[in-house]
């Protein structure tokens, strides 16, 4: 299953790498969302909450955009049929997208927090960027978890393109609530890890509980 | 292949909650005292919370009839899944304005972030709304069924997980107790949110099975004209080649 899972997976990274569809669109959206907050909110540099709250919100919008075109090419060349024919596991497929999207999302901030950091983070408040990275790892894990069974799920109905923010932004809310309540003191001014392995935690038992669900309730998605 | 009756026992299911909605309407206006500090209007809170709960329990039982629907392939679960969903919506409406009330009577405003229960549960009715349009935008009914099973499971497993996030969030931003639900609530009021809990609980089922057997049986109907039309096309076929000469 697992070789499956990476050959899928790297049918996945080489039309990416070639066609640079996901990614990019990605990187691109965050930097239009913090141009949009910037005059919307009024502000030139951001701390504390606002910060944490700007940086999520950006991210988790992000995340629509790939889970939108998480099978995009499965679905417009019927690729789909082919996948399933071989004789390969269906827990491989959705092994394969979630590693997909988490490496999209691990992509897209690496520019859309350094992007942040320059264009809207009030200065001197880089310090605390390893336990920022472990939030942001974490937390990825969970949105790619929820992020391909949502795509999946969707991929097949006429509404897609309101099923995926509108089912997926709801069940993010505990990963927004714990992510930004953990961001927040580190983007403050005196800067401290404050309840950061409480957030760590939960996000983790959220992690855990969506991949367990995902990977109980995918098989029935491709079942036909 | 038998055919699952819904309606069985629906009369006296009915009898029992007209009695107990009566009983627990009794008891909120003639037993339970007035509450020092809000008055009157803290009576909502028997309807409200009772709603509240019931709506809750609708959608994670939901989601173990979307578990049974895939385990045993029989449909019959996704059509009770999809209707207790829709009655916990309908539910949560109520939840919603009863909670928007209550907040402008005791706190004098509309809406109240602090309250982690009221926020929690706009989340998950947000999140139920998107069952429809993504139910009714699949065509193929087995395809239907599963996916809509498939949706049930995955947001029956949120909602408890939701509810212990936005209550860490609430601690965190608004560190004050609430007295909970029951938690110190007087004997008498303690027991006529008892009786209003039952009540609920029992209009839910029964308002469940109606729904079911109404369904169930529109589709029997549906079923039947089909045949009933496919017969006699197939007479007027026979007339046609016993009549014409050759």
């Amino acid at each position: 299953m697992t070789r499956a899972a990476a050959a899928i997976l790297c049918k996945d990274l080489r039309i990416e790498l070639r066609t640079r569809e996901s990614v990019p669109a990605m990187a691109l959206f965050a930097l239009t969302v913090y141009i949009l907050l910037h005059f919307g909110l009024d502000r030139d540099t951001l701390d504390g909450d606002l910060a944490s709250g700007v940086l999520w919100v950006t991210l988790l919008l992000a995340t629509v955009l790939a889970v939108n075109r998480l099978f995009a090419n499965e679905r417009e060349d019927g690729a789909l049929d082919g996948l399933l024919l071989a004789p390969v596991d269906r827990t491989a497929v959705y092994l394969a997208k979630a590693a997909a999207l988490f490496l999209y999302l691990v992509l897209l901030e690496l520019v859309a927090v350094p992007a942040f950091a320059l264009l809207l983070l009030a200065p001197g408040l880089g310090g605390a960027l390893p336990e920022l990275l472990a939030v942001l790892l974490v937390a990825d894990l969970g949105l790619a978890a929820i992020g391909a069974l949502v795509a999946a799920l969707a991929a097949e109905t006429r509404v897609r393109e309101l099923v995926v923010p509108l089912f997926l932004l709801p069940l993010l809310v505990p990963v927004i609530i714990a992510g930004a309540s953990a961001t927040e003191p580190l983007l403050a001014a005196p800067q401290e890890a404050d309840g950061l392995g409480g957030w760590l935690a939960f996000l983790a038992l959220y992690d855990t509980v969506f991949v367990l669900v995902s990977l109980a309730v995918f098989d029935f998605l491709l079942d036909d | 292949m038998t055919r699952p009756v819904f309606g069985r026992g629906l009369r006296p299911l009915a009898i029992t909650t007209a009695l107990a909605t009566a009983a627990a309407g009794a008891l909120v206006f003639f037993y339970a005292p007035i509450e020092a500090d809000q008055g009157f209007s803290q009576k909502i809170f028997y309807i409200h919370v009772p709603m509240a709960i019931v709506a809750l329990l609708g959608f994670v039982a939901a989601g173990v009839m979307g578990i049974r629907h895939l385990r045993s392939r029989d449909r019959s679960w996704d059509l009770r899944s999809y209707v207790a969903i829709h009655l916990s919506i309908i539910l949560g409406v109520g939840v919603l304005v009863t909670g928007s009330i209550w907040a402008k009577a005791s706190w004098g405003h509309w809406w109240r972030w602090e309250e982690p229960v009221l926020v929690s549960f706009l989340i998950v009715f947000l999140l139920y709304c998107v069952y429809f349009p993504l139910r009714f935008s699949i065509e193929d009914p087995d395809r239907q069924a599963r996916y809509s099973s498939v949706f049930a499971i995955t947001a029956g497993a949120f909602v408890p997980l939701n509810f212990v996030a936005v209550r860490l969030a609430e601690q965190v931003l608004h560190p004050r107790v609430f007295s909970q639900t029951g938690g110190d609530l007087p004997g008498e009021m303690f027991l006529t949110l008892l009786v209003s809990l039952v009540a609920m609980a029992l209009l839910f089922v029964t308002l469940w099975k109606l729904e079911l057997s109404a369904k169930h049986a529109a589709q029997q109907l549906k079923r039947l004209r089909a045949r009933l039309e496919l017969q006699a096309e197939r007479r007027a076929e026979e007339r046609v080649s016993v009549g014409s000469p050759s």
